[in-house]
């Protein structure tokens, strides 16, 4: 595989930026839906940013924002009603917001590539996935017809799918849900891209496959050197594979930390509380514990802390004053290293 | 393997349309609400709308808009005289056709035969269609295989042609003859949207739910899949309206349709073209006022649909 | 909530009918099935149930070239006041067994005796009669509520099936009742399911579950597609209500954490057959079938360092197709352990040789030829 040596030929990146700089960087992003029942606040200036051959997790519930920031980055939002009004997305020091739809192009698929939930769904039912492979090499390298087959057997055999050979004409509908799945990342990795942005890559496959897949892309990742931005819902799925976290909540991250930190020590509420309403699989609980109230409407953003009406620790300052992403330290004032926490008790939740 | 695809819904494929959907504040809203709300804000709808309710005025009170009789015909004094295009709602407005009849006045009470062929026929049409497409939609086995062949015997038959067959076999052709033709021609479309909603809406929890309770095949069909199912007939049934009016007036311009001394549109259309030559108005004003109407119904057509459709949302 | 409590009522004579004829035949009954951790006759019991879906060609003139065998031969029994979890991964068969359960799909062989009466076979009024008290929990919230219908109509609509429930001048206000049984304001009542977030949707949908005071209710992925801090909720409300109402419940999800809390006994299904049923420390703690176990290693803990110490057994490939099964045990295409037994020989579902005898929690049935224990779920 010639996939693997690609750093040589990536264009050298233009201006100030450096190579040892993060690839990716979010910067007080906000995103909003101009809906007929107001304006719907989906992502409210996040912050965050991914190294090569880093992972970063974000996690969050439903209308936390996670998947619209990623498709703010990949730029496929629906605008309208999608409206960014504020923020910047740096990719290698360069704001792609402010590129040319053509220079966005350029990027999408080869420099930044997307895995999505439903794989089915993502892949054209009535063409085979050799030529779905293939046209990446095709478009964008300019192969034949021959070296595009023989490179996507080539991607197929990578992530491991059996007789690679024998199913490269296959359709997407003969292939199993780990399959496509499969299929998925070698169409994502077709152009050995510097950072991949799956979203949900196996909320919809079974456990045993779910196993599988992540391995693969955790494999892929170190491999390749990408950068890989992970977002679920699932807190056992980050703990597998993710260096980092990014805990949303109504379009802000609340909480960041190194993955081993947040499952032994969280320092938001949210993320506590979260942690706590999970049953475990090793032992027979009592009662489970249950963030009351509902997730927030994002048409009607509480004032202040956005989880204020549902924390235990709420006082007047959280429902006025929004708590920014604060540095986490130890009671003796000594930093961790990469944590941070929005939460005005953040002192109590984590010391005390 | 729907236990574990359904289990994806907590965020993505909705990241867009999740803000909207979690509004849970507000007045009661239901998708007709939601769709009257679309409408009122959609200028197809508003001048499609006007222009409706003012063909169904002039519809039931033609009096309203003439004190002119469309039979009295005046020979002397009118043969085929020009259109006096100032004299706004008067009886000369239009001019006179070949036996000195009004045409304004005429054209206001053909609305009437044309207007009721096509809103007859279409509540006929969409009864029997959704009835027929329902039933072979929420059966399905040998029911539908039967009533979805029948279907598509009837649907095999060129509108115009079998019309046409149906007509020519009635000695008088009184205006519930023309309702009854094309209603048993155009049922079908009907019953194929009906089906094909009907199949989609059956796979619905919510009807197993209603089974699981123990509820009859009645209250299953009446309160679950019908109303639910109901939005793309509604809409193919107004595009549809337009269709009729047009059909009626062509099985009148080819002289199977109605017939003199009944006052329509096609009626009058189909007498006008012995003077294209010499008095082209003669025909175009009632064609104009046909294609009006029609476009009005597409058009309001067109307006539902975008606010039932909850894809373009 | 007068019509609620009228029903433990009604319950506690059935109990007592129950502990008597118990007591007569006891050991009997016992020997017959699994001695599960609960007492007394099992208030549902499922006997070799079957659901093929033919596969047909031809329109006009069908003919059957196959079948899927979604269920293939089930047995287990469900007691007053417990929670049965089923496992197992998509295509297992779980869900046809709730449809089969509720009557919405007709067994192709096997019977489900609720009360000893076999309901497989009951069509019309008596039907009817038996769907009272049994009753549904669906997975998606989104689509098992009419969106046509007011929250009072969907569940005053129980009502209007079964007129003998409730008066008619009375509905309303048991409706009322229920939406706050399940933690709803009542004044919901007038509004449209899609005004509510996807929690307070499987309230209401729990609600139309209660409604007619079931003895059992069966919930199929009942918090799968919720979030995370609502299913929590959720749970807690399900749990809340079996005790209150002294509910049996059959809990069908693929989150295995969520089935052990909840359950008193797991049932692990795959492919149209039980793998292996036991009380949930029986399944969890000490499980002898190897598809168990893979099943509880691939699980992904929130919690990296009890994830280190544990032992993953990452399965190869992709789970067969039920149209046309493996011969022989079923899982065997997959286990690290098949040998030429697994593949002409079908595993019966039955406490395992080994430890027969013995008086481990590893002594229960288990459908392997090869069943030892192996912890998967703890750290070593």
């Amino acid at each position: 595989m010639t996939i693997i040596d690609k750093t040589a030929d990536v264009p050298a990146p233009r201006g100030s930026n450096d190579e040892s700089g993060p690839l990716l960087e979010v910067r007080d992003l906000h995103v909003e839906f101009h809906t007929r029942d107001g304006v719907a606040k989906a992502v409210n200036g996040v912050n965050y940013s991914v190294s090569a051959g880093e992972t970063l997790a974000v996690l969050g519930e439903s209308g936390s924002g996670k998947s619209v920031t990623a498709q703010a980055i990949m730029g496929i939002l629906d605008m309208p009603p999608g409206h960014i009004p504020k923020g910047e997305i740096l990719f290698r020091g360069q704001d792609m917001l402010k590129m040319s739809n053509e220079e966005r192009r350029q990027i999408r698929g080869q420099k930044i590539a997307m895995i999505f939930q439903d794989a089915l769904s993502s892949l054209n039912p009535v063409l085979s996935v050799g030529y779905q492979l293939g046209e990446m090499f095709r478009v964008h390298q300019g192969l034949s017809k021959k070296e595009a087959k023989a490179k996507s057997i080539a991607l197929m055999d990578r992530v491991r799918i059996p007789a690679a050979k024998e199913r490269v004409n296959d359709y997407p509908h003969q292939f199993s849900g780990g399959m496509r799945q499969r299929i998925m990342i070698a169409m994502a990795l077709a152009l050995e891209p510097d950072l991949i942005i799956a979203d949900e890559p196996t909320t919809a496959l079974d456990v045993t496959v779910q196993a599988q897949v992540m391995d693969l892309l955790a494999e892929l990742q170190r491999d390749f050197n990408m950068g890989l931005i992970l977002i679920t819902h699932d807190l056992g799925v980050v703990a597998d594979v993710a260096d980092k976290i990014a805990v949303m909540y109504a379009g802000r991250i609340v909480e960041t930390a190194p993955v081993h930190e947040i499952y032994k020590r969280p320092a938001h509420p949210y993320t506590k509380g979260l942690l706590e309403s999970i049953p475990r699989l090793d032992q027979k609980g009592q009662e489970l514990y249950a963030i009351k109230g509902l997730p927030p409407n994002l048409l009607h953003v509480p004032s202040g802390c956005a989880f204020n009406p549902r924390c235990t620790m709420a006082q007047d300052i959280c429902r006025t004053e929004i708590p920014a992403l604060r540095p986490v330290t130890e009671q003796d004032g000594t930093e961790l290293v990469g944590r941070g926490s929005a939460c005005h008790f953040w002192k109590e939740t984590i010391h005390g | 393997m729907p236990e574990t695809l359904k289990e994806a819904t907590p965020d993505t494929p909705g990241a867009v349309a999740a803000p909207v959907a979690t509004a849970a504040v507000g007045k009661p809203r239901s998708l007709w609400s939601d769709a009257w709300h679309d409408l009122r804000r959609s200028p197809l709808f508003v001048v499609s709308a006007i222009l409706i309710i003012f063909l169904l005025v002039m519809a039931i009170a033609p009096g309203l808009f003439t004190g002119a009789d469309p039979r009295y015909a005046d020979l002397a004094h009118h043969y085929l005289q020009k259109p006096k295009w100032g004299n706004f709602f008067q009886e000369d407005w239009f001019g006179y056709d070949i036996q000195g009849r009004s045409i304004y006045a005429r054209v206001v009470y053909g609305a009437r035969a044309s207007i009721t062929v096509a809103v007859v026929v279409t509540v006929l049409v969409t009864i029997l269609g959704t009835v027929v497409g329902m039933l072979a939609g929420y059966f399905g086995g040998w029911i539908d295989t039967i009533l979805s062949r029948v279907t598509d015997i009837f649907f095999g038959v060129p509108f115009i042609l079998g019309a046409m067959v149906v007509l020519t076999s009635f000695e008088e052709r009184k205006i519930w003859v023309v309702i009854l033709a094309l209603a048993f021609l155009g049922w079908t479309s009907i019953a194929r949207v009906a089906r094909g909603s009907v199949l989609t809406i059956k796979q619905a929890d919510y009807v197993m739910a209603a089974k699981a309770l123990g509820a009859s095949t009645t209250r299953i069909l009446l309160r679950h899949i019908l109303p639910n199912a109901i939005a793309p007939v509604i809409v193919v049934a107004t595009i549809a309206l337009g269709g009729y009016i047009s059909a009626e007036a062509t099985l009148s311009f080819l002289g199977i349709g109605l017939a003199e001394p009944t006052v329509s549109w096609g009626v009058d259309i189909s007498s006008g073209q012995e003077q294209l030559r010499n008095a082209a108005f003669v025909l175009i004003i009632p064609s104009v006022m046909v294609s009006i109407t029609v476009l009005a119904f597409i058009m309001l057509g067109d307006a539902v649909r975008n606010a039932l459709d909850p894809k373009l949302r | 909530m007068a019509e609620l409590d009228k029903k433990s009522v009604d319950a506690t004579p059935n109990v007592a009918e129950v502990a008597t004829v118990n007591a007569v035949t006891g050991t009997e009954a016992v020997a017959a099935l699994d001695a599960p951790v609960s007492q007394g006759e099992p208030i549902l019991q499922v006997r070799n149930l079957v659901k093929h879906f033919p596969l047909t060609q031809g329109i006009l003139f069908k003919k059957q070239v196959g079948a899927v065998k979604a269920v293939d031969g089930i047995s287990f029994d469900l007691y007053q006041g417990e929670t049965l979890g089923i496992v197992g991964e998509s295509g297992c068969g779980k869900s046809t067994v709730a449809k089969l359960l509720m009557t919405l799909e007709r067994a192709t062989a096997g019977e489900v005796f609720y009360k000893g009466q076999d309901i497989t076979k009951l069509s019309g009024r008596a039907l009817k009669a038996v769907r009272r008290n049994i009753q549904m929990v669906f997975q998606d919230p989104y689509t098992s509520l009419n969106p046509r219908m007011t929250v009072g109509d969907i569940i005053g609509e129980t009502f209007e099936i079964h007129p003998e429930v409730a008066p008619k001048g009375d509905r309303r206000r048991k409706v009322q009742d229920l939406l706050d049984v399940v933690g709803l304001n009542p004044e919901y009542i007038n509004r449209y399911p899609h005004q509510f977030s996807g929690g307070q949707r499987q309230r209401i949908g729990i609600a139309r579950g209660l409604a007619l005071n079931p003895e059992i209710i069966i919930c199929d992925e009942p918090v799968s597609a919720l979030d995370v801090s609502v299913q929590a909720q959720v749970i807690n409300l399900m749990e809340k209500l079996q005790d209150e109402f002294n509910l049996s419940y059959l809990f069908i999800a693929h989150d295995l954490s969520i089935v052990r809390h909840i359950s008193d006994r797991v049932g692990v299904m795959y492919l149209g057959k039980m793998a292996e049923i036991g009380t949930d420390t029986q399944i969890y703690d000490h499980p002898t079938h190897p598809y168990t176990q893979a099943l509880l290693s691939a699980v992904p803990v929130p919690d990296p360092d009890a994830r280190e110490g544990r032992e993953r057994i990452i399965l190869s490939g992709d789970v067969p197709s039920p149209a046309n099964p493996p011969s022989g045990c079923r899982f065997r295409t997959r286990c690290w352990k098949a040998q030429d037994k697994c593949a002409t020989e079908v595993p019966l579902l039955a406490i395992p040789e080994r430890f027969k005898a013995s008086d481990t929690p590893a002594a229960h049935e288990s459908a392997c030829h090869f069943a030892e224990e192996k912890d998967v779920v703890h750290a070593a």
